[in-house]
């Protein structure tokens, strides 16, 4: 770990306005992820503005939906009375990562920031242009059981590792944005995390010294189905080999509307339109979940070990879907 | 080291040595054991196991600097950072290096060492402590962060000479083995309890909508998984957990065969070889 | 009747462990101490062109870099007990740091920062710079298959019978191939010591399984007697044979601690930890089986390969047990290595025996299955009665009771022979078995008592406790036989002043240091019977040592409790305070006539979600006859940790390397998956005793290794029953079942 200059923000202005100020400043929060790169040299932040004192964990009723605080830890925000009831969603997929001591550490904002658990990005012996821009993927011709199949290009074929983001892809949620000038930004949070493309090494579309003030939650009509799943290498406390955020809003035994998002196959939570167009007008049923799954899937573009993840994240979808809609 | 502590704070360090060299605590009541733990582990007197290693120490401690003796020529501290905070109770005032986390100040310069450093990556738990009364994680917690924090660590749960009902719990049920990652098991299961009797739910409850009622056994399992045993105690950590939490004792898991079962099943293997 | 072997006692470090109390290597304190953290390397093979320490030196509160350009050489590196077999005279090959500019595996050390404090010594290990002259690497097991070879040390393996043509005409076959992925023990604690250099003596605490063998190694390294050499080591983190050698770094911290004559401190990183301590070999296997119609093996191929790396030898004898666990007259089990650019494998749990039984007991149940015979039948039928590989008699087998307690138990009759037939729901479900074996092992071993007037006892070993329970066992032990309480006994271990004891590996310490204590407290016994008897009125008159026993404060005579002396009262009389006694117990002469092994069945459930290829291990049993229980609460501890383990190695772990780069890429614990709480459910264990007066004076048998040698094939033949999909390369993960 670099040394490094601490400050203790005590507002949000003066925090934006240092982060601003110093290219390799950076914004400490639950520092969960932050921590464990800069102490394996991937993060060299010279200076980290400690915003953990800052007014930004409430979570309250606005706009007929919820707001929740960029820096509310993860478990209070999972077992918030209005989490719970409105987005049991969210909650099921923040409990279902990392551990309890995590999640009690972690923040909603940081949560969005988590970079990637790619193991070429964490040693920094190996080509990584997320990393170092320019020294190549390691993962793209070497080890990538673990990696995307949808979005990825030739400079990075990681995925966004967290189960948070997943259900707030689901559920049309918008980040709260705070630049350094003070003024206040909203990004779907479907734009918020980008792919690689020849960028790699921008996760997302955070400006420099912008900081995550809350995550807005619009009024849901999915609370009563609506299912996170998560497969993974062992039973807890493991990163999604794929991961599915389903919500359906049903009407009858129709499906008015639903959302389909998979965790773990590309460098973004990946909302499936196909699936959700497929879904949409169609009958609740086991057969409608096949014919979304295969749409959800069918653009996937495996590498050379994680072609399992495909007919998993059909599986997958559809295991997500039946529970969401309450037939098994 | 004095010159990182303020007054207080040294003396609680020998406090803490003091208190290596006490006798045997009472235990705790847990579930209807007392008696039958009690007679069982006498013989772990901490004061005796203690006082082995202190022994060994000191033959150290002992040692002068050697002539020649090579030191960096600017040992100072890099962004010293000063942060006054409460560690079991006792108020400590610390100037860390900015780069210091909880863990090794804890180990390092606090010179509590039942905290452990199991992975320093946020990957196993042995690194547990309760800070504010929530499980955290000292290894991923810069020391900078936590002014005004109280932090609990695994010296800490004791309450004076008495075992907290998860320490004698886990002594019950075998809940370790090499005792390594047990500190943090204790101090999440510390927490993990709180978080439980607040409500919360865990990702192998069925309806999050629903008020959370009952801590299965699946649930501790859940729960608890922020906690790697390499050797394994899983189930005695469990059955812990569940004795503390409900005061219903575990029913062994493992038994002897009888002599007449053994010879049963002798006699039966004798006229027929099949299973 | 005993008072406490075989009644199950807590543990007598309990409260020292719970408290955080019990102090592991990195946690002793030494004035001066400085911090040592280790510079890794990034090829996989070659020679290091340069290396750049100017801008570590400089960065602050660092004390010295050092480098294969200004360490000192080090002295021959003594051959210690658990070394790879070879000529005892021979010198260890084993790996050592910063002796040359020479690269033998990615990842390895190639420069020691030290600094006043962790964070700087950490940081400036990031500001040392080298570079290599590559040369072309090998780390894939597979691709120099063809090449592997018996290790150069011990007897050729010899066929038995006619193998080849008895599997010719065998009635019915199995011919499978398996695959074990590399794996790393990855204990709690990382691998540390705390050196520290008093003119030349040294004091180091270590993690240790073997404090004699780390102070010869250090001896010799530093051309020291070895008297000069303490190595303390009371509490392991776990170890699991990663601390069976002396590694590379308790030698690099006691160099540097000699060079900057202060105290040093060094803690392998978790990512270190992975080239820092060897790891179970990758391993193919490829069996061949033949059988008659009634199921009677007549032919057994069981041929293994693994890798060793280009500097060492080491075999973790794969195919061993595979000679002595069924009655079959012609067989054929060669172990192979095959160089490749890694470190040294290593020891790792049940070392060979896991990895050997997976391949032999998965083709069993394949067997099963051809014949359509019950795999638990088909064991039976072919159960040997005597050890098939040397014909000799077993001193104790109650095999055969466990087989049927345990299918009694587990409700074996219940199961249907078909794949897939079970169901919980919408999971599948599968009950699967196998075969455990392992050596009852016994080396020499010396023990100290004194023995104080107040019935109090101190009890010292250079054993240690890796989490078995040896401090409470001894204690047991101790107490038997000196007749006091445990809470009477001070027992001590790993420290090279007390009595020399073999290594805490291959499930033997019971049954060496159990027998050395017990000696030692008969010693004990006699002495206190010569000093009764020189008194004239002794009730003890003419007896033996062998009549009779302490109890209480009292010697008395076996067959006749009634005649007996005070012993507080005969010290006194002697003006002694104390007694002291030291006994090595040996193996006996009686054990060569005999087979002396601990058997075991194992019983698992799966259920399997067929759609997302999820296993669970819903329950487990495990009926062990391993002679005499001394703890059976510790006992079934360990057989719950063989089960733990048994679903690593089936389900979740495996190190993966890049082999382009030659590079481990999970050396961390969020990729290499050890079981979590989650994974574990129900384990039950049976004790099915035996009465061995042959293993040695205690009965025991060890049972550490012996609990996980047949789970992962019982796993992988439930998950085939559940299933029908025979998975034969572990670890069994989602994907597979797909």
């Amino acid at each position: 770990m670099r040394p490094f200059k601490y400050t203790r923000a005590s507002d949000a202005a003066v925090a934006a306005g240092a982060v601003a100020a110093n290219p390799n400043a950076k914004f400490l929060a639950g520092g969960t992820n932050i921590l464990d790169l800069m102490k394996e040299d991937v993060e060299r932040p010279n200076e980290l503005v400690d915003v953990n004192r800052l007014k930004l964990s409430e979570i309250k009723e606005a706009r007929g939906g919820v707001s929740i605080g960029a820096l509310a830890k993860n478990s209070d925000t999972a077992n918030h009375p209005l989490i719970r009831r409105n987005y049991p969603l969210l909650t099921q997929a923040i409990v279902a990562g990392a551990s309890g001591q995590l999640r009690n550490m972690a923040t909603n904002g940081g949560n969005l920031m988590q970079r990637t658990r790619c193991q070429y990005f964490y040693d920094t012996a190996m080509p990584c242009n997320k990393r170092e821009p320019g020294t190549g993927c390691g993962a793209l011709e070497g080890l990538n059981r673990i990696h995307a199949i949808f979005g990825w290009s030739d400079k990075c074929v990681a995925t966004y590792p967290g189960d948070m983001a997943n259900a707030l892809y689901a559920l049309d949620a918008v980040v709260r944005v705070r630049g350094s000038n003070g003024k206040e930004r909203t990004i779907p949070v479907n734009d918020f995390h980008r792919l690689p493309g020849d960028t790699p090494e921008k996760d997302n579309n955070l400006a420099h010294g912008e900081l995550i003030t809350a995550i807005e939650l619009p009024k849901s009509n999915f609370a009563k189905n609506s299912y996170y799943l998560k497969v993974r290498d062992r039973a807890s406390y493991a990163f999604a080999l794929v991961a599915v955020a389903a919500a359906l809003e049903l009407d009858g035994g129709n499906v008015r509307q639903a959302r389909v998002v998979l965790g773990g196959v590309a460098h973004k939570p990946w909302r499936s339109a196909e699936a959700e167009a497929a879904l949409a007008g169609r009958p609740a049923s086991e057969e409608s979940f096949r014919r979304a799954a295969e749409a959800a899937l069918a653009g996937a573009k495996p590498l050379a070990h994680n072609a399992y993840k495909v007919e998993l994240g059909k599986r997958a979808v559809v295991r997500a879907l039946m529970r969401a809609a309450r037939l098994v | 080291m004095k010159d990182d502590l303020d007054e207080t704070s040294g003396a609680e360090l020998s406090a803490d040595e003091e208190a290596l060299l006490r006798e045997m605590p009472t235990l705790g009541e847990v579930g209807q054991a007392r008696r039958t733990f009690l007679g069982q582990t006498l013989a772990g007197s901490m004061g005796l196991f203690a006082l082995m290693l202190m022994e060994k120490e000191q033959a150290l401690a002992a040692l002068a600097a050697e002539p020649g003796a090579v030191f960096a020529a600017a040992p100072a501290l890099e962004n010293p950072v000063r942060v006054a905070l409460k560690v079991n109770g006792a108020a400590k005032t610390l100037e860390v290096d900015s780069r210091t986390v909880l863990l090794d100040a804890l180990r390092e310069r606090l010179e509590m060492t039942g905290t452990k450093k199991g992975c320093d990556q946020g990957q196993c738990g042995a690194c547990t402590v309760l800070v504010d009364g929530r499980r955290v994680l000292s290894c991923l917690t810069l020391a900078a962060t936590l002014e005004g924090r109280e932090v609990t660590t695994v010296e800490g749960l004791a309450r004076g000479e008495e075992l907290h009902p998860l320490q004698a719990a886990f002594i019950k049920y075998d809940g370790f083995q090499c005792g390594y990652c047990t500190p943090g098991q204790l101090c999440s299961a510390v927490g993990m309890l709180e978080e439980a009797k607040r409500g919360d739910v865990s990702h192998v409850t069925e309806d999050v909508t629903a008020p959370f009622k009952q801590l299965s056994d699946d649930e501790i399992r859940e729960r608890m998984s922020g906690n790697i045993c390499r050797c394994g105690a899983y189930p005695g950590i469990v059955a812990a957990i569940r004795e503390a939490h409900t005061g219903r004792e575990s029913a062994r898991t493992w038994r002897f065969v009888e002599e007449e079962e053994l010879a049963r099943v002798r006699k039966e293997l004798e006229a027929d070889e099949t299973v | 009747m005993p008072r406490y072997i075989g009644k199950e006692m807590s543990r007598v470090d309990g409260v020292a462990k719970v408290t955080g109390r019990a102090k592991y290597a990195a946690e002793f304190r030494a004035p001066n101490l400085a911090y040592g953290f280790i510079v890794l390397g990034s090829v996989a093979k070659g020679t290091i062109k340069s290396i750049d320490t100017s801008e570590a030196e400089r960065a602050p509160g660092v004390v010295r870099v050092f480098t294969h350009l200004n360490t000192p050489k080090l002295g021959p590196k003594a051959n210690t007990e658990y070394a790879p077999p070879r000529n005892a005279r021979e010198q260890d090959k084993s790996f050592r740091a910063l002796q040359s500019d020479r690269i033998y595996f990615n990842a390895q050390p190639v420069a020691l920062v030290v600094a006043e404090s962790y964070e700087q010594a950490r940081y400036a290990a990031r500001l040392v710079k080298a570079t290599y002259d590559a040369e072309k690497h090998t780390t894939d097991t597979e691709a120099v298959r063809e090449s592997a070879r018996s290790p150069s040390q011990g007897p050729p393996p010899k066929p038995r019978g006619n193998p080849e043509e008895a599997l010719k005409t065998a009635a019915v076959k199995v011919e499978a191939e398996y695959r074990i992925a590399m794996e790393h023990h990855n204990p709690m604690e990382p691998h540390a010591a705390v050196a520290a250099w008093d003119g030349d003596r040294l004091t180091i605490f270590d993690k240790s399984q073997e404090v004699y063998s780390v102070r010869r190694h250090l001896a010799t390294t530093f051309g020291v007697p070895e008297a000069n050499v303490t190595v303390v080591s009371p509490y392991v983190g776990g170890a699991f044979g990663s601390s069976l050698r002396p590694n590379y770094y308790p030698a690099l911290t006691a160099m540097a601690a000699r060079e900057l004559k202060r105290p040093v401190k060094v803690v392998y990183t978790r990512t270190q930890m992975f080239t820092g301590h060897g790891h179970r070999p990758y391993t193919i296997q490829k069996i061949a089986l033949g059988a008659e119609r009634s199921g009677k093996l007549t032919s057994m191929i069981h041929t293994a390969v693994h890798n060793t790396s280009t500097f060492e030898e080491f075999s973790d004898n794969t195919t061993g047990f595979t000679r002595q666990v069924y009655a079959c007259p012609n067989l054929f089990a060669p172990t192979l290595i095959a160089p490749v650019d890694l470190p040294t494998p290593t020891w790792m749990r049940a070392p060979g025996a896991v990895s050997g039984m997976f391949a032999l007991e998965c083709a069993m149940d394949e067997l099963a299955y051809k014949l359509n015979i019950d795999p638990l039948e088909l064991r039976l039928i072919n159960y040997a009665e005597r050890d098939p590989e040397s014909g000799r008699p077993f001193s104790s087998k109650a095999l055969r009771e466990c087989y049927r307690l345990g299918a009694e138990k587990f409700g074996w009759k219940e199961r249907r022979m078909e794949p897939r037939s079970m169901r919980d729901g919408r999971l599948l479900v599968g009950w699967g078995t196998a075969t455990g074996v392992w050596g009852a092992f016994q080396s020499p071993a010396s023990a100290k008592i004194t023995y104080r007037a107040d019935g109090t006892a101190h009890v010292t070993s250079a054993t240690s406790d890796i989490g078995p329970g040896t401090y409470t066992v001894m204690t047991m032990i101790a107490a038997e036989y000196l007749g006091n309480r445990p809470e009477q006994v001070k027992f001590e271990l790993g420290d090279t002043n007390f009595p020399r004891a073999p290594a805490q590996g291959g499930s033997q310490t019971t049954s060496s240091v159990g027998s050395a204590v017990h000696g030692a407290a008969l010693a004990v016994a006699a002495r206190l019977l010569a000093l009764a008897n020189q008194d004239e009125s002794s009730p003890l008159k003419g007896a033996a040592p062998a009549d009779v026993e302490m109890l209480d404060g009292r010697l008395r005579l076996k067959r006749d409790p009634s005649k007996s002396v005070q012993i507080p009262e005969v010290m006194r009389r002697n003006n002694l305070a104390e007694v002291t006694e030291t006994f090595e117990s040996r193996p006996s002469e009686e054990r060569r006539k005999y087979a002396t092994m601990a058997h075991g069945a194992q019983f698992v459930e799966v259920k399997v979600d067929p759609d997302l290829g999820r296993v669970r291990v819903t329950r487990a049993i495990e009926v062990t006859a391993c002679g005499k229980i001394i703890n059976p609460k510790a006992s079934h501890s360990q057989e719950i940790g063989g089960v733990v383990w048994g679903i690593g190695m089936a389900l979740t772990e495996a190190t993966e390397i890049d082999h382009r780069f030659g590079r481990i890429m999970n050396p961390n614990l969020q990729h290499y998956h050890v079981p979590v709480n989650a994974d574990v459910h129900e384990i039950e264990t049976i004790f099915v005793e035996e009465d061995d007066t042959v293993v040695n004076p205690l009965g025991v048998k060890g049972m550490g290794e012996l609990g996980m040698v047949g789970i992962p094939a019982a796993i992988a033949n439930a998950v085939f029953h559940a299933t029908g999909r025979r998975v034969r390369e572990l670890p069994i993960t989602p994907d597979k079942l797909l």
